[in-house]
């Protein structure tokens, strides 16, 4: 996995809430077996016009945020189905951190193994990041893991909260099936102590 | 100290490893996978050269792809989900996996199969690579919904790493009144949590209402609980679930299903038990509902009118003010005049067979005045019961298509879906933009009402349909 350290890029204001993995992806994107190649299709719905052209009014296709690394929306970000595809294409359209005031759960847990940060802070700060990523491609924003900050383009810096296990692979790129196949032996003997006390599982 | 919620005590049972931070390697009893998911997960095992390590506790299934019209074994027509079924079938054969091939006649919707042939057991721990897992926690399992990257991790090591959630409480108090159904408890609670009100916790559902429900309303019930944000549903389980679970194919036997018995009657909470939330609603207060916007959170009793976007507060305005324009509403309308085109009945929410019977009861002798409908069987099984009992023809005579089992038009992967503006009243789970095919228009409710809607043609209150019965408090 690719490691998340510290990155500083122009960030895209998407105040909407409720942003759900239909959205991000749409299901007819789903039928792919590779997990690359997903970022052309990002938001789809909104980005491109029924007969392909671009909206020029999405956010993501306007000349400053062509090229944008973080995005901050809107509250319950990533809600809906639980499909993968939709940080891959975040990650795929090179964005690396999505800000906003909450997460869905799935897509949450999905963002860390894929390299993609989700940084959930409160509604006062996530509107003072917001109007940042308003001022366009001038406004670069700065996120640095290691010291769990987010520095506006004006230098106002916000701290946020990470869990510390999923900070560790992130930062180090660490792959999550290699740690735990690393607890083996522990496995083992759950298996076999759960193989006496409930046999018929 | 406290008791234990039922979820504190599945855990508990299934705790592998915790770490000082609380992370937490949680093992996994059942392993539930469909063709849109895995593929990704195979590679990865095949690239790392792994292989999975419980092929006996894991199930597959190809779903949400499969076309329902007959003759769909000879070949899919649309070559990249061709592609990924075959993928399917390859993966199950090459790891050794349970399967269900299309051509089988128990395929269906992966939430449907699992507690139909006896794979989900009260107490266990459940994932697939699928949000709707939530379902299987009406038997009292843990049971959520995870991303590719996961499905190959418990392929792989047969747990997942994961934090603990906090337990909620959603209490549904006394009795529902007719008309009102699993589908008009889970709706209405979601229109009271918001689809963000349940994120961090997993759910409980209890009180009269819930123990009143069949095994298939309270399936439906915990598989939207994913659709108010929380991880899992869960129902305690008790004499309807084991006799539900008694006897199917892989259910436990003889001196087993007593021990398992006996241990599944322990699986409640405890008095004491501590809740960071709780929310109680009176059953007599729920009625039958719609959604009108493009979240399950935008859902309203069938009496009400379209809201307006200034009634609401914050983010939600500007929300509703682009769900309004996306519906093609105005705010004010009475939602029982809100002409449709389309009904779909189906899903892994209603797809059982006591939503066609819900629905049949309603159609009995009566002509669709939609263009289209079309009912889709959750599973083989349920499919050749329905007809069994004489509901396809029902469906039929009413002017329904009577399809073959999988997730169609719930989420349109497959040629089932709506045109642009179409408006469709669905006994699905998600109403977003685009959902059931881009510039679709969706309005989920039960499948009682859906056949109402079928018959009038319009967003219509089951009640004015029904055997004239005592009114409703």
């Amino acid at each position: 996995m690719e490691k998340f350290e510290k990155l500083t890029g122009i960030a895209a204001p998407l105040p909407l809430i409720n942003i759900d993995t239909d959205m991000i992806i749409p299901k007819q994107f789903l039928k792919t077996i590779k997990r690359s190649g997903l970022g052309v299709n990002l938001f789809d719905e909104m980005r491109y016009n029924d007969d392909g052209s671009e909206n020029p009014d999405f956010v993501l296709n306007q000349p400053a945020y062509r090229d944008a690394e973080i995005l901050v929306a809107g509250d319950n970000f990533g809600c809906g189905s639980s499909r993968e595809h939709a940080p891959w294409a975040i990650k795929d359209f090179g964005i690396r951190c999505v800000i906003s005031t909450s997460f869905a759960d799935i897509f949450f847990n999905n963002c860390f193994k894929n390299g993609l940060l989700p940084v959930a802070l409160p509604q006062e700060q996530v509107d003072l990041l917001m109007k940042d990523a308003e001022k366009g491609s001038n406004a670069r924003m700065t996120v640095d893991l290691e010291s769990q900050t987010i520095t506006t383009s004006d230098g106002e810096q916000i701290s946020f909260e990470v869990d510390s296990f999923r900070k560790h692979c992130l930062m180090e790129g660490l792959d999550d099936i290699g740690l735990t196949l690393e607890k083996a032996a522990a496995i083992d003997t759950f298996e076999a102590q759960a193989s006496q006390a409930r046999p018929w599982v | 100290m406290s008791g234990k919620t039922l979820y504190d005590k599945i855990w508990d049972a299934h705790l592998v490893h915790e770490a000082e931070d609380g992370t937490s390697l949680l093992y996994i009893d059942r392993h539930l996978v469909h063709e849109v998911t895995s593929p990704q997960a195979f590679e990865g095992l095949r690239l790392a050269g792994r292989t999975v390590r419980a092929p006996g506790q894991t199930i597959a299934v190809p779903d949400h792809n499969v076309p329902t019209t007959e003759g769909r074994e000879k070949g899919i027509e649309n070559p990249e989900s061709r592609i990924q079924v075959e993928a399917l079938d390859k993966n199950a054969k090459d790891f050794g996996i349970h399967y269900y091939p299309v051509s089988d006649v128990r395929q269906g919707i992966v939430h449907i199969i699992g507690p139909e042939q006896g794979w989900t057991l009260p107490g266990m721990t459940v994932v697939c690579g699928d949000s709707h897992t939530a379902t299987h926690g009406a038997f009292g399992a843990l049971a959520h919904g995870i991303g590719t990257s996961e499905v190959e991790h418990v392929l792989a090591t047969q747990t997942l790493i994961q934090q603990k959630s906090k337990n909620m409480k959603v209490e549904i108090t006394g009795k529902l009144a007719p008309g009102v159904t699993a589908k008009d408890i889970t709706l209405s609670v979601i229109g009271r949590t918001g689809t963000a009100g349940g994120t961090g916790y997993v759910i409980e559902y209890c009180g009269e209402a819930i123990r009143d429900l069949s095994m298939e309303g309270r399936m439906t019930v915990c598989n939207m609980a994913i659709e108010g944000g929380a991880r899992a549903g869960l129902i305690a389980p008790d004499e309807k679930t084991f006799a539900y679970v008694q006897g199917r194919p892989h259910a436990p036997k003889g001196a087993q299903w007593e021990a398992a018995l006996n241990w599944w009657k322990t699986l409640k909470s405890d008095d004491d038990a501590h809740w960071d939330k709780v929310i109680t609603i009176r059953g007599e207060d729920i009625a039958p509902v719609v959604t009108w916007g493009t979240s399950p959170e935008d859902v309203l009793p069938i009496t009400a009118e379209v809201p307006a976007p200034e009634s609401f507060q914050g983010g939600k305005v500007d929300a509703a003010k682009r769900a309004l324009q996306y519906m093609g509403l105005t705010a004010g309308t009475p939602l029982n005049q809100i002409e449709i085109d389309t009904v779909f009945i189906g899903s892994c929410t209603n797809g059982r067979i006591e939503d066609l019977r819900a629905a049949a009861e309603i159609l009995k002798g009566k002509k669709i005045a939609v263009k289209r409908a079309m009912v889709v069987p959750g599973s083989g099984l349920v499919r050749a019961q329905a007809e069994e009992e004489g509901l396809a023809d029902i469906f039929r005579d009413a002017g329904f298509e009577w399809r073959m089992a999988g997730c169609s038009m719930c989420l349109a992967m497959n040629p089932d879906q709506l045109s642009p503006g179409e408006r469709c009243a669905a006994t699905s789970n998600r109403n977003f933009e685009g959902r059931q095919g881009r510039g679709g228009r969706t309005h989920l409710m039960s499948p009682a009402m859906a056949a109402a809607a079928a018959v009038t043609g319009r967003l219509t209150d089951v009640r004015d349909l029904m055997q004239p019965v005592a009114e409703p408090a």
